[in-house]
C-alpha cells in the first residue's frame, strides 16, 4: 500500500550554516495516527515546512501518497492540510472567510466552500462565530479555527505542529474526539505536540527526532515495551506499621500515607499486592509517578541516547523532573 | 493544462480578488477617502485658486489641463499602496502561507494581488473623476485610450508594489519607495505641467521618467493632446508590464521573502 508519507534522505541547511535535518528517513502509513516527537529546535517544524512546501530542502525526496514533491507538486498540496504551531491568519478577517477563501485557493468553488465551512465550523463549535473577526476569537478558538480551515478542502494527510498548545484540558480533550473520529474515518494524520500524554493516547505509530535525525521510528506499543522499570505511587488509608523486607520489588516509603514501588518489567503488582496485605498495609489508591512516554522522551533525546542504551532500572522515574516536558 | 484545472485557478484567482477588495473595502476611510480628499484639494489650490492666474497650458484651461494628470496619480498611488501594504501584511501575519500551501500557482497569486490593486487604483481613480467634476466638465477624446492606458498604468504599478512587498521585512521598507521615488516621479511626470515648458536638458531628463507617457496618454485620452505618440507610450508601458511581471515570478518561483 503507497505510504501516506516517505522520506528519504532529506536534507536542510539553513543559509547561516545550520543544518537543520541530517538526512532524515520516515515512512507513515495510510490511515496512521503517527506522532512526531523531539525536543525544541530538534527539526520537526524544518520536516513539516519541508513536506508542506514551506521551506526549501537542501537534498532528499518526499513523497505524499506516492506524489513526489519534485516532481507532482500541485498534488501533492491538494493531499495535504495544515494546522500550522503558530497562528498564521488574517486577525482582521471574519473567520468564515478565512475557512471558505482557503477553499477558495484549492478551486472549490464558493457555494460548495461555506457548505464546507458550515460542517466544520460546526463540528469545531465556531460556526455562530463565523461572522466574527478572527482576532476576536480566543487562543483555543484560534486554534480550532486553523483546523477547519486546514480540513475545508479534505485533504487525505493532516498535519498538526502542536495544535493544543495554550488549549485547556476541556477543549483539548474535545480536540482529541474530533481528531479520533477523523482518523478513524480514514484520514492519516501526522502530530506533533509537547503534551507526550497526547501522543500516547492518540497516536498508533510514532517517531523520534533530535539533533536533526530519526533515533527511533516505531509503534507506540513498542516503544513503550522498551521501559524497562516504572514507579508506582501507592496512596496509603492509613500510616504503616513498617515496609515489608521482603517485598518482591524495590519499596520506599515517601511520607506517612505514601509509598513508591519501582515496577521492573516481568515483575507482577500482584506479588506486591500479597505481601502489602501480609503487612497490614492498605491501599487506596495507586498511579504512574510519570507519563511513560514522556520518561522514554526524556530518556532518549538527552544526550543523544539511542533506545538500546537504555538500562533497566536505570534510576526510574526518580531521576526525572515531573512535566518537563 | 486541463479545462478542469484552468476552472481551479480561476476560482482561487477570484478568491484572492475579492479578499483583496474586500480588505481595502473594509477600511475605505484609510484606503479611499484620503486620496478623494488630498485630491480635491488639488483641484481647489492648484487648478482652482493658482490654476486661474496661470491661464492656459497648451491650449487648456489650467484647471481641465491637471485632470487628468492627477486621476493618474491616484490611480498609480493607489494600486501600488494596495499591493505593497496588503502583500507585506499578508507575510508579517504569516497568512501567505494559506497561498504558499495550496495548489495556486505563483502567476495566479500575482495576478490575484495586481488585480486587487487595480480594483483599488481604479475605485479611487472613479471617485477622483466624479469629484474632478465639480470643478471641470469631463472631457473625452478617446475613451478606449483612456481606458486601456489607465489600466495597463495600474496594473504596471501594482506589480510594482508587489516586487516592494516581496522585498520588504519591515514596514519603513513598504514607505521608502513610495515616498523616495514614486511621488518625485509622479510629481514630475507631468501632472501639473507640459514638458515643452521645461530647458533643453531638463525635457531630456524626463523623458526617462516613464510615468510622463503614461499621464501623457492619458491625457491624450482625455484633451487630445500628447507631447509623444501615444503608441509609444503603449508599448513602453507594455514593456514595463512584461519585465516586472517576470521580476515578479522568479522572485516568487524562488521564494524570495517567503520561503527559507
Amino acid at each position: 500500500m503507497t505510504p501516506a508519507l516517505e522520506i528519504r534522505g532529506l536534507k536542510k541547511t539553513y543559509k547561516n550554516g545550520f543544518e537543520a535535518l541530517k538526512g532524515i528517513d520516515l515512512e507513515v502509513a495510510p490511515g496512521s495516527f503517527f506522532a512526531l516527537l523531539g525536543p525544541n529546535g530538534a527539526g520537526k517544524s524544518t520536516t513539516i515546512g519541508i513536506i508542506t512546501s514551506l521551506i526549501n530542502k537542501t537534498a532528499g525526496t518526499v513523497k505524499v501518497f506516492g506524489h513526489d514533491l519534485d516532481t507532482d507538486l500541485q498534488a501533492v498540496k491538494r493531499s495535504i492540510g495544515l494546522v500550522p504551531q503558530e497562528f498564521n491568519f488574517n486577525n482582521f478577517e471574519p473567520i468564515g472567510e478565512i475557512v471558505v477563501n482557503q477553499a477558495g485557493y484549492y478551486g472549490i468553488p464558493r457555494h460548495e466552500a461555506w457548505e464546507r465551512c458550515e460542517h466544520y465550523l460546526k463540528e469545531l463549535g465556531l460556526w455562530e462565530k463565523r461572522k466574527d473577526m478572527a482576532r476576536t476569537l480566543s487562543g483555543g478558538m484560534k486554534r480550532r479555527l486553523m483546523i477547519a480551515r486546514a480540513l475545508v478542502h479534505e485533504p487525505r494527510l493532516l498535519i498538526l505542529d502542536e495544535p493544543t498548545a495554550g488549549v485547556d484540558i476541556e477543549l483539548r480533550r474535545s480536540m482529541w474526539d474530533f481528531l479520533t473520529r477523523i482518523n478513524t474515518d480514514g484520514r492519516s494524520i501526522i502530530l506533533t505536540t509537547h503534551y507526550l500524554e497526547e501522543a500516547e493516547t492518540l497516536c498508533r505509530n510514532i517517531a523520534i527526532i533530535d539533533d536533526g535525525g530519526i533515533i527511533e521510528n516505531t509503534t507506540m506499543k513498542q516503544l513503550l515495551a522498551k521501559l524497562e522499570t516504572e514507579t508506582m505511587v501507592l496512596d496509603l488509608s492509613e500510616p504503616p506499621p513498617g515496609i515489608p523486607q521482603d517485598a518482591p520489588v524495590a519499596l520506599r516509603q515517601i511520607d506517612d500515607l505514601t509509598l513508591e514501588a519501582d515496577i521492573r518489567r516481568g515483575e507482577h503488582l500482584n506479588d506486591l499486592f500479597r505481601v502489602l496485605d501480609q503487612a497490614g498495609i492498605r491501599v487506596q489508591s495507586m498511579r504512574n509517578k510519570a507519563n511513560r512516554l514522556e520518561e522514554l522522551f526524556l530518556r532518549m533525546t538527552r544526550n543523544g541516547q539511542s533506545p538500546s542504551h537504555l538500562t533497566p532500572g536505570a534510576g526510574g522515574t526518580s531521576e526525572q523532573p515531573e512535566n518537563q516536558a | 493544462m486541463s479545462e478542469s484545472h484552468l476552472r481551479q485557478y480561476w476560482i482561487a484567482f477570484r478568491t484572492i480578488v475579492t479578499k483583496e477588495v474586500l480588505r481595502f473595502a473594509r477600511i475605505w476611510v484609510q484606503t479611499v477617502l484620503p486620496p478623494v480628499i488630498t485630491t480635491a484639494l488639488y483641484f481647489i489650490i492648484f487648478g482652482g485658486l493658482i490654476g486661474e492666474r496661470i491661464g492656459e497650458m497648451e491650449g487648456h484651461r489650467y484647471m481641465d489641463f491637471i485632470v487628468p494628470g492627477l486621476i493618474m496619480l491616484a490611480v498609480i498611488t493607489n494600486s501600488y499602496a494596495n499591493v505593497v501594504s496588503s502583500f507585506f501584511g499578508s507575510k508579517f501575519q504569516r497568512h501567505i502561507e494559506e497561498m504558499l500551501v495550496s495548489p495556486i500557482p505563483n502567476s495566479v497569486i500575482i495576478l490575484g494581488f495586481v488585480f486587487g490593486g487595480v480594483a483599488r487604483g481604479l475605485a479611487v481613480g472613479v471617485a477622483v473623476l466624479l469629484i474632478s467634476l465639480f470643478f471641470s466638465p469631463l472631457s473625452v477624446h478617446n475613451a478606449l485610450v483612456m481606458l486601456v492606458i489607465v489600466l495597463m498604468t495600474s496594473i504596471l504599478f501594482a506589480l510594482a508594489g508587489l516586487i516592494n512587498g516581496v522585498f520588504a521585512r519591515t514596514f519603513d521598507d513598504i514607505s521608502i519607495v513610495p515616498t523616495f521615488v514614486l511621488t518625485p516621479l509622479t510629481y514630475l511626470g507631468g501632472v501639473f505641467y507640459s514638458i515643452s515648458l521645461l530647458p533643453e536638458f531638463w525635457q531630456g531628463l524626463s523623458m526617462l521618467n516613464p510615468i510622463l507617457y503614461m499621464v501623457d496618454a492619458f491625457r491624450y485620452g482625455s484633451l487630445g493632446h500628447s507631447d509623444f505618440p501615444v503608441a509609444l507610450s503603449f508599448a513602453i508601458i507594455a514593456g514595463f508590464i512584461a519585465v516586472l511581471y517576470s521580476v515578479a515570478l522568479v522572485l516568487l518561483n524562488r521564494g524570495v521573502g517567503i520561503r527559507s
